[in-house]
């Protein structure tokens, strides 16, 4: 069955953090993307004992520099100024990517312009002609993590729902992405049909109507 | 060439950089970028140059400012737009700048390969996205993957940390990024450090980069640099 919150609204984004963290597997390896991800970070508790990759070379990260701590030799993949963990150790970029797409990474964790059905994933081009294209590991990091989490508001600024049948903006992995958090629900994808989990200031079958998607609740 | 040459300024370490030349450029924005040997590389004044580099300039020091003196034809990166990027956004737009966008992982593998001698390989990342387009496919083991081909550099400009008179390397934290990388894929590699030390007086355990792979080596002063998103 999927759990219905109604008594409530939708989450905010540090909330949405929140739970994506209680689904960290403990001792996991994690690479959380630039934007609302690194959220998550501030939910994992130490003793889960999660260490945290960053692209740019690095295990181990720990959260933002603040003050002293700045240094500019370090920085995360968003290159802000980060801080290291006891534990931590550096690499470079050809053994930093080998490490995702060699499947040892464990979850990523990405934001996205938009989700399809089968786990399509678009998240790194508008599609506008005057935009300028720029990847960065986005693309890398899709195919790469054994398991690859969307993190993202369910419906645009315009309404427009980001979970789709298919994508319409340029993908950036094919059937990569097995599970998307938003502020109105955790969808499971990429299998026969969409899943709900669990749902926030909505039920399942209004949140059917307004994605326009068949939706099913979880097994058992 | 045999022996790693040190040179006494920046200016000599980039002397002889051919019109036309593809230059390997380290640096994740502005950790790791060879801040000087891209200003002698301005001062000595090749131009026509294919940059290959993760981004494409910051602000308008270093690659920015590269781009600015219009001594670029062509950049091959993984992520040009950035928040301060505006020089190469102008450029770009404009159409006066050729661009290549490669995804970062691939983009440090086409390096690597091009180091090892390796004339081509199979990545996945990419497959059935416009970046495919063109592409060789063939599915191994049930699994779709892109022929990728290496990336090879004329020369590299790096910067690591410390270097020991034969040239042997260290980084310093996420500074390291491409360096090693571009250091075996280049011809004629190039590196700025903060200090050289001594032969034998780095630990052989600890270097990164073993000075085969090292032509030149400047020792150049500290730079201080505004870091972008510092708080």
């Amino acid at each position: 069955m999927t759990v219905e919150h109604l008594d409530r609204g939708p989450l905010t984004m540090d909330e949405l953090a929140e739970v994506i963290a209680r689904d960290i597997p403990e001792g996991s390896f994690v690479n959380l993307g630039i934007g609302q991800p690194t959220k998550i970070a501030d939910h994992l508790p130490a003793e889960l004992g999660v260490v945290l990759h960053t692209e740019n070379g690095m295990l181990g990260m720990g959260p933002a520099a603040r003050g002293d701590e700045v240094d500019a030799d370090l920085t995360n993949a968003g290159k802000v100024p980060v801080t290291e963990l006891p534990g931590a150790s550096y690499f470079h970029h050809a053994d930093s990517f080998a490490m995702m797409r060699g499947g040892h990474l464990d979850v990523c964790v990405l934001g996205a312009y938009q989700v399809a059905a089968n786990g399509d994933l678009a998240n790194w081009h508008t599609g506008r002609p005057d935009a300028i294209p720029a990847v960065g590991g986005a693309m890398d990091l899709a195919i790469g993590a054994k398991d690859v989490f969307v993190m993202m508001g369910l419906f645009g600024k315009d309404g427009s729902p980001k979970l789709v049948e298919a994508c319409t903006y340029p993908l950036t992995g094919v059937g990569c992405v097995s599970r998307v958090y938003t502020d109105h629900g955790v969808f499971e994808v990429g299998g026969p049909a969409v899943v709900v989990r669990e749902t926030w200031g909505i039920g399942v079958e209004e949140l059917g109507h307004r994605l326009g998607l068949p939706l099913t609740a979880p097994e058992g | 060439m045999a022996r790693t040459q040190l040179m006494e300024t920046a200016d000599e370490a980039v002397a002889g950089i051919e019109d036309g030349s593809t230059v390997l450029v380290g640096g994740f924005g502005l950790a790791g970028m060879p801040f000087d040997l891209i200003d002698a590389l301005i001062r000595q004044g090749a131009q026509d140059l294919t940059i290959v580099s993760n981004n494409a300039g910051n602000g308008e020091v270093g690659l920015a400012a590269l781009l600015k003196a219009g001594r670029v034809r062509k950049v091959v990166c993984s992520f040009p737009r950035q928040a301060d990027s505006y020089v190469f956004d102008e450029l770009y737009l404009s159409g006066e700048l050729e661009l290549e966008v490669v995804p970062q992982g691939n983009l440090a593998e086409r390096m690597r390969a091009a180091g090892a001698g390796i004339g081509a390989f199979y990545s996945p990342t990419a497959v059935g996205t416009p970046l495919a387009e063109g592409k060789e496919s063939r599915v191994i083991e049930g699994r779709e993957y892109l022929l990728e081909y290496p990336i090879k550099g004329d020369y590299a400009l790096i910067s690591a940390h410390t270097a020991d008179r034969l040239g042997n390397l260290v980084y310093r934290k996420t500074a390291r990024n491409f360096g090693p990388v571009m250091a075996a894929a280049a011809t004629t590699t190039i590196a700025q450090v903060s200090s050289v030390v001594p032969t034998g007086a780095l630990d052989p355990e600890a270097v990164v980069t073993p000075s085969i792979y090292v032509d030149r080596v400047v020792a150049v002063e500290a730079r201080h640099y505004t870091v972008q998103g510092a708080r």
